[in-house]
């Protein structure tokens, strides 16, 4: 079966995120004052062949362990579309 | 000595350069070959493999040639990664850590003061501990970071090989990405896989006004044909 994978990476909690604070300031800038965090970290969507829906986001997780995060600095989220 | 050519690479002649004025052999090492063509060390170069694409060194990675180099370096085999070699030597765990965006938001092309803090590495031994250096520095993603267990065991085992420094009265600005703990540079616990974010193939040629980056490559001739530093 293809499954539509959602694999979101974001840099782990406390690691400063330059990206992240230059579009806070930016968005601050345009009036909306509410923000009070931005963190940008990455999206990566795919479709992937496997027997069931576990083995899809099992292979998504070795990937992300693999290539698509850095343990050190990122942590990762795996969905599969419905 | 091999310098490896990644595609995206773009500091591999000025390190070949560099070696050969230092008086060494060296050669350019395509990123397929399945090994090191008998060098007795490889230099990983600087420059943007792959494009940086998902992050700096996370695909070059997994080219043919890093297979020969864990090899070399499990062997005690000397590697030297600058710039995006240290990177790359990062995403490959040859070394622990990270490089992250720079705190300052901005690609930073400057020289850097740096502090020798161990010259019993492969590419150090023609420095004197603690010598202040000046040499030039050019990177969008070199904040290194470690959890703080590794950070600890990088001071208790003493695997920091350069440092950005606080020079009094200096025109530069000190530790311009925002590196933990000053780190421009460590090493393995052997002392074999040296990476760190200058670039000293950059300020090897008396032209430029000084030939000091040209000391890390003598140095590890020197290492190499086991004259004592």
């Amino acid at each position: 079966m293809k499954f539509r994978v959602h694999v979101r990476v974001t840099p782990r909690p406390g690691l400063l995120d330059p990206q992240g604070q230059a579009v806070h300031h930016a968005l601050h800038s345009l009036g909306f004052s509410g923000v009070e965090q931005v963190r940008i970290g990455k999206a990566i969507e795919m479709e992937v062949e496997a027997a069931d829906k576990d083995k899809a986001i099992a292979e998504v997780r070795r990937m992300c362990e693999q290539l698509l995060a850095n343990p050190v600095t990122e942590d990762f989220v795996v969905a599969v579309e419905e | 000595m091999a310098v490896v050519r990644f595609p995206g690479s773009n500091c591999e002649d000025e390190t070949l350069r560099a070696v050969r004025r230092a008086g060494g052999d060296a050669f350019l090492l395509d990123y397929r070959s399945g090994n090191l063509d008998g060098a007795a060390a490889v230099v990983l170069p600087g420059g943007f493999s792959y494009g940086d694409y998902l992050r700096s060194g996370s695909i070059a990675r997994f080219s043919p040639v890093m297979a020969a180099i864990r090899e070399h370096a499990a062997a005690g085999g000397a590697v030297l990664g600058i710039c995006n070699g240290f990177q790359i030597l990062c995403e490959a765990h040859l070394l622990p850590g990270a490089l992250m965006h720079n705190a300052g938001r901005r690609f930073a092309s400057r020289p850097v003061d740096l502090r020798i803090e161990r010259t019993d590495t492969i590419c150090t031994g023609d420095f004197e501990q603690g010598e202040v250096i000046r040499i030039p520095q050019a990177h969008g993603e070199g904040r290194y970071e470690a959890t703080p267990a590794v950070l600890e065991t990088l001071e208790r085992d003493n695997l920091i090989v350069l440092r950005y420094v606080p020079v009094s009265g200096s025109d530069i600005p000190y530790n311009p990405n925002g590196s933990t703990a000053d780190i421009a540079g460590i090493c393995n616990p052997a002392g074999n896989v040296v990476g760190f974010m200058p670039h000293p193939e950059r300020l090897a040629d008396s032209a430029l006004g000084s030939e000091i980056g040209m000391r890390f490559f003598t140095g590890l001739i020197k290492r190499l044909s086991g004259v004592p530093t």
